[in-house]
């Protein structure tokens, strides 16, 4: 089951626990400073600077901080976390020692989708083998004091639990509701106490810059979106696989080198994402232009562009928590739209006002899923509306 | 439900609260485990679950509600979900629904009268790039094609049976 391009991976070339020696003779806040200095920002998706949230939350005061490894992966077209989780699960749970020891939290937790199942025998091997050479439990590395263990906790089959507020409910024993914000996790987080909740993919770099330092990283990518990231990439195109790029390439030349040179439209950041249309290629992939997690999906030529905003709307209408209004009717609103649309029975005032009710959303919702929702739909209706007005069903 | 199995679910379910304790955060990995060894959460199941953390019933059902993967209703020894999601789409899900509705002799939703198989659909299971993808309980099948469905039943049903078979001659 090894990724086709996973041996190409940045992560294979890492001299195992490299960064975790590094951290055991460092300071909290000099483990920090480095990977402030990175200017490493979440490989999740939502880009909050990772150096900024383990100094909150090693600032904040508590009896028992958490550091969260968040392995939901769960937004449509994502699968680098998998692969990592199969290819480099030493590098992840290393990041998430090297993050208790920053932050003063001898607990981690992984939150794995229940959807990877498959993938828990291989993970405790991994964590029991960690243990036996003294890289988890206590005393590690025979510092004094440096104790850190992970234990996994499975998910049930919910999308929105891989926001971070209902992953943190659902870790509690309780329906996945997303909170109300603030208080930020990093202050009030799992059981009331400071908490980190980072993305498999944050962790894993985070040992890598403990292991070549903050200016390797910076190096590469641009001034805001620095160091390398991995892109899950399927569809239509020659190539489908995780890909490592720097961060700042443009869609075009990822396209290239995933053999999708022709594609009509693309979609970056999976169904909560953006459909990018062909004149649009020369945009870049970074936290200033097109924010991702790096989910990648390409639409050839001959794709039918209302089919696949139907197809993310059903998603989102089902995975909706029913908390707020926003969300819960207006995904209904819009799915019941692109019906219309398909039948060739909506009128261009129906569609603006359609549009303005995706807007709406954009603004009200409560959580992430249903503030970015209407994105695909939006993005679709705007570049194509040629295609999708006046059909005949 | 029998007497007796009515008392091993209450034993399990104590056995559970051992590992995983009696806090609220024990409820999720203890419904996970009745869902995995009884195919379902009863009603007495969520009864014994809220006694031992000293929950209301309520807020058990309420949490098995809102969870894909836990399920108040019984379903097959094997639950078959098939990725619905757009890269899966594309790459012939409908086509592959299709030939497990056909080997299956059931619509999606449903179970086969046999208790064996449930056939659902489940969203993006991140196995993008070589779909379309589906699970088989906890198994992921990848590069689905619908000439590869009847294969892949056979084996489980195959399975199915030798397991059946042991367990008979275990009770000599
Ligand atoms: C609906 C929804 C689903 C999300 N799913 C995931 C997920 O599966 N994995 C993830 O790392 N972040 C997910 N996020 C983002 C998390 O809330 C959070 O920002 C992230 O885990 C922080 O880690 P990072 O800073 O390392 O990216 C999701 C957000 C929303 C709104
Ligand atoms: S936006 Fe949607 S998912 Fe988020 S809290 Fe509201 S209803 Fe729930
Ligand atoms: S779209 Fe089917 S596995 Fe992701």
């Amino acid at each position: 089951m090894k990724a086709k391009n996973a041996s190409k991976l940045t992560f294979s070339t890492i001299t195992p626990n490299a960064g975790l020696t590094a951290a055991a003779d460092k300071s909290r806040s000099d483990i920090i400073g480095e990977i402030s200095a990175s200017k490493m920002k979440g490989r999740g998706g939502a880009g909050f600077p990772t150096g900024t949230k383990w100094n909150l939350a090693a600032a904040a005061r508590g009896n028992q901080k958490y550091v969260v490894c968040n392995a939901d992966e769960g937004e449509p077209g994502t699968f680098k976390d998998r692969v990592i989780l199969l290819d480099h699960a030493d590098l992840v749970f290393e990041g998430m020692t090297i993050a208790g020891k920053a932050i003063g939290s001898s607990i981690g937790i992984v939150y794995l989708r229940g959807e990877y199942t498959y993938l828990v025998p291989h993970l405790e091997a991994i964590l029991a083998r960690r243990r036996e050479e003294k890289l988890l439990g206590k005393s590690i590395m025979g510092r004094n004091g440096f104790d850190f263990d992970i234990h996994l906790h499975m998910g049930s089959g919910a999308y929105v639990c891989g926001e971070e507020t209902a992953l943190i409910e659902s870790l509690e024993g309780h329906r996945g509701e997303p909170r109300n914000r603030p208080p930020y996790p990093v202050d009030t987080g799992y059981m009331g106490e400071p908490t980190i909740v980072n993305n498999v993919e944050t962790f894993a770099w985070a040992a890598c810059i403990m292991s070549k330092g903050a200016d390797w990283f910076k190096a590469i990518g641009t001034d805001k979106s620095t160091g390398l990231k991995l892109f899950s990439v399927s569809g239509d195109c020659a190539y489908p696989g995780v890909y490592e790029f720097p961060m700042g390439i443009t869609v075009r030349k990822l396209l290239e080198s995933v053999g999708a040179a022709d594609a009509k439209a693309v979609q970056i950041g999976g169904a909560s994402g953006h459909c990018i249309p062909a004149p649009e290629f020369d945009r870049t992939i970074a936290y200033e232009d097109i924010a991702t997690g790096g989910s990648i999906i390409v639409f050839g030529q001959g794709r039918d562009m209302l089919q696949i905003a139907r197809n993310f709307m059903e998603f989102f209408v089902e995975e909706s928590c029913g908390q707020c209004t926003p969300c819960r009717d207006g995904n209904v609103k819009l799915l019941e739209g692109i019906e219309m649309l398909e039948m060739g029975e909506c009128s261009m005032s129906y569609l603006r006002e359609l549009e303005s009710l995706g807007e709406t959303m954009q603004l009200a919702s409560k959580c992430g899923l249903g503030q970015s929702s209407p994105n695909a739909f939006l993005s679709i209706v705007k570049n194509f509306k040629e295609e999708i007005m006046g059909r005949l069903p | 439900m029998l007497v007796t199995e009515r008392e091993r679910l209450r034993d399990d379910i104590k056995a559970w609260s051992q590992t995983f304790g009696t806090e609220r955060n024990a409820l999720i990995p203890i419904l996970q485990e009745v869902q995995k060894k009884y195919s379902n959460i009863s009603q007495y199941a969520m009864q014994v679950i809220a006694d031992v953390l000293d929950i209301h019933p309520v807020e058990v059902y309420s949490v098995v509600s809102f969870y894909s993967f836990l399920n108040d209703k019984p379903k097959g020894k094997y639950v078959i979900r098939l990725c619905q999601t757009i890269s899966c789409d594309m790459q012939g899900k409908d086509r592959v629904a299709r030939q497990l509705e056909n080997d299956l002799g059931i619509t999606f939703g449903e179970t086969t009268p046999d208790g064996k198989f449930s056939l659902e659909f489940a969203n993006c299971l991140g196995m993008c790039d070589q779909g379309p993808a589906m699970l088989i309980n906890d198994q992921v099948y990848t590069h689905v094609t619908p000439e590869k469905v009847h294969d892949i039943l056979e084996n489980i049903r195959r399975t199915f049976g030798v397991f059946a078979l042991e367990t008979k001659e275990g009770h000599h």
